[in-house]
């Protein structure tokens, strides 16, 4: 058993389930939306790119890039959501229905991640 | 650079992750703990303004409390936050500066530096392995005909001295084990600019793993080794090592000239090193007996020449037993006068010294010359640092095995036809070996020898080709003509000329030169520009032949060839 294989699972899938969870809900109506998840998201996916700095292997290199297009995904949402509640435009529906499905793309890029993870997983026989 | 930005992104992982957890840790409580705005109404900061707050107090910039004043809460969890970022942020500084001083990381840097300097010579190359005095010789060498090097050595403090050289060209040195081949690699040894491998390290298996190493990836590329016993000399010629350089053997068949042959040597010597005072023994008795100090390497080398040659001698070594020495050797280093005399020092021609130290060998002709002082010297100088004492010492000839290899290599890779015109001249008398002599010393003029070659091509001299090509005749004389003024020669001689496989000795100036020819002269160094003038310049070769100029550009040709036909 290889701990850095543990932890990075870990945060890849929690990245992916905190990613579900803010999704889920109707996609324009900002009370089925916490930020609070859409912030645990963002770090976590942050730290599981992180994780794979410096990885050599193929697939290892595959999971940095998917899990960078998380983080970019996750942060656009974030930076619409700071811009829809400073300045005039507000928390509509129209900008939560943005963010949402901003998040939506990450989810799919972490999904893809997790896939590439069981796979590698897998092909492991030890 | 890959290997060096892996390294640096593995060895940050942690710090990041570590200054990710306390920023994500610190915005969220500020996000959670309630403030209050101007008018006193609660106020929870937003995720925006949190992350803001965060990012000036955790690089202790400190703008302030903003946007409102904060609450007791607010600055309990501000003085909490601005410990754990600062502290992450030292450790993440920390740790890279930590390792740009990691010997490991630095060998990195310096072995990715040196794999794209290599990568991006753009010129043939020679690799050399081993910056001894030989590597340090020939790299000098080279770089003053603008031939480009790269050198890999074991020692650090060597290539630290190479960067220190005032050497012309930029040439990429790395301190690595020569023998790996991963090393030869980035050294450029698959880079089809790479002409030559030399193997000069002073460990023969090294040398031997080299030049495989090099025949297996390009098996016409040259590779010239040195090397140190009989058995790795058979082992490098069996897969094809262009050159096989055994100092010794190469001294003790130099020595055996000089003693047979005085003036072939002389005229080896003059060629090979100008600067070199030659052991000009042509008038001292050189028949007789011979006391040689060590029977190592070089003694063997000596024995198995003077042998062939039915030469007289006695050895003198400390360990008899050990390496097997031959009947009648005296016990003992040689530095004492009683050794001496018991090996009949008195009534013997010469004294070799030949030890691997440099103090004894210097003590043992200085002590053999105190017992007869017309004795022939020879001795060995190991230290390239011990050159002046050993210039002082006023021996008749100095044997450094370095600067034998480096000449010989030297030799190979600037004239190769020397070595053709040396096999060549073996075959004639001592007689003609003198006039010859006194031919070369006479066209020197006391000026500094050189030797060169030109071949007769497209590329190599192309105003001889195209007249060659257009049948018209050129003969050797033509190229020994002062440019300036035909009627002058230039100080030169036409040495050989190999056409195919046969070889011209001493051509005569009349000869007419045929395509492909390959042409050795030896003279002033001065010489040779001219000569470069005259191979290469139309109208300078057209002068010589004809004793006239002709027209340059191509309208003064079309009116020259008016004005022929007007007549």
């Amino acid at each position: 058993m290889n701990s850095e294989k543990v932890v990075f699972a870990f945060f890849i899938v929690l990245a992916l389930t905190l990613n579900f969870g803010f999704f889920l809900g109707d996609i324009d109506n900002p009370n089925h939306h916490n930020v609070y998840e859409l912030y645990a998201a963002i770090v976590v996916s942050i730290i599981a790119t992180i994780m794979k700095f410096g990885d050599r292997t193929h697939v290892g290199a595959v999971l940095l890039a998917t899990s960078f297009v998380a983080d970019l995904q996750l942060v656009a949402g974030a930076i619409v959501w700071a811009v829809a509640t400073n300045t005039d435009i507000g928390l509509s529906s129209h900008m939560m229905a943005s963010i949402v499905s901003l998040s939506a793309g990450a989810l799919l890029a972490n999904f893809t991640s997790v896939i590439l993870l069981i796979l590698e997983t897998i092909m492991v026989r030890h | 650079m890959q290997h060096v930005f892996y390294l640096l992104l593995r060895r940050l992982r942690t710090p990041i992750i570590t200054i990710i957890v306390v920023y994500a840790i610190s915005i969220l409580g500020f996000s959670l703990i309630p403030g209050q705005d101007n008018q006193g109404n609660p106020w929870h900061m937003d995720f925006f303004h949190a992350f803001y707050f965060v990012s000036f107090m955790g690089s202790t910039i400190g703008f302030g409390e903003i946007p409102f004043p904060f609450t007791a809460g607010q600055r309990a969890w501000t003085i909490l936050t601005i410990y754990a970022s600062v502290i992450s942020w030292l450790y993440g500084i920390g740790t890279i500066f930590a390792l740009f001083q990691d010997s490991n990381y630095q060998r990195l840097i310096k072995r990715t530096n040196f794999t794209r300097r290599v990568a991006r010579i753009y010129e043939p190359f020679y690799l050399i392995c081993g910056y001894g005095i030989t590597g340090n010789r020939l790299v000098h060498q080279l770089d003053s005909l603008g031939i480009r090097t790269v050198v890999i050595d074991k020692n650090q403090r060597l290539i630290d001295e190479l960067e220190a050289d005032q050497i012309v060209l930029s040439v990429p040195a790395l301190c690595a084990d020569a023998s790996d081949p991963n090393v030869l690699n980035i050294a450029g040894i698959q880079n089809k600019l790479c002409i030559g491998v030399l193997a000069l390290t002073n460990d023969d298996h090294a040398n031997l793993q080299i030049a495989i190493d090099s025949k297996l990836v390009s098996p016409k590329r040259m590779v010239i080794s040195r090397t140190q016993s009989k058995e790795t000399t058979a082992n490098l010629g069996s897969f094809g090592t262009d050159y096989i350089i055994d100092p010794f053997i190469i001294f003790a068949d130099h020595l055996l000239l000089t003693l047979q042959a005085p003036y072939k040597h002389l005229i080896h010597d003059l060629i090979v090193n100008p600067h070199h005072r030659a052991l000009a023994v042509p008038d001292q008795n050189t028949t007789g007996r011979w006391v040689i100090c060590g029977y190592g390497r070089f003694g063997q080398a000596l024995e198995e020449e003077f042998r062939k040659h039915a030469i007289e001698m006695t050895f003198i070594d400390v360990d008899l037993e050990q390496r097997n020495a031959p009947e009648g050797t005296i016990l003992g280093l040689g530095t004492e006068a009683d050794t001496l005399r018991e090996a009949g020092i008195e009534n013997a021609v010469g004294i070799i010294a030949g030890t691997p130290d440099d103090a004894n060998n210097l003590s043992i002709i200085i002590t053999a010359r105190d017992i007869k002082p017309d004795l022939i010297t020879v001795v060995r100088q190991n230290s390239g640092a011990n050159k002046p004492i050993f210039r002082a010492a006023d021996v008749n000839m100095i044997m450094e095995p370095g600067h034998i290899i480096a000449n010989e290599i030297f030799m190979l890779i600037r004239t190769p036809l020397l070595i053709d015109f040396f096999g060549l001249v073996r075959e004639y008398d001592e007689d003609w070996a003198r006039a010859l002599f006194l031919r070369i010393t006479n066209t020197l003029n006391d000026e500094l020898m050189s030797a060169w070659t030109f071949s007769i091509t497209a590329t190599g001299s192309p105003a001889v080709f195209a007249f060659l090509e257009r049948r018209e005749e050129v003969k050797l004389a033509y190229l020994c003509r002062d440019p300036r003024d035909r009627e002058q020669s230039l100080a030169t001689i036409p040495l050989l000329i190999k056409r195919g496989n046969t070889c011209i000795m001493l051509p005569d100036l009349t000869i007419p030169l045929q395509p492909d020819d390959q042409v050795l002269f030896c003279g002033q160094k001065k010489a040779k520009t001219f000569m470069e003038w005259i191979v290469s310049n139309h109208n300078t070769l057209r002068y010589i032949k004809t004793g006239k100029e002709g027209p340059d550009g191509s309208l003064w040709r079309w009116l020259s060839k008016y004005k022929e036909q007007r007549q």
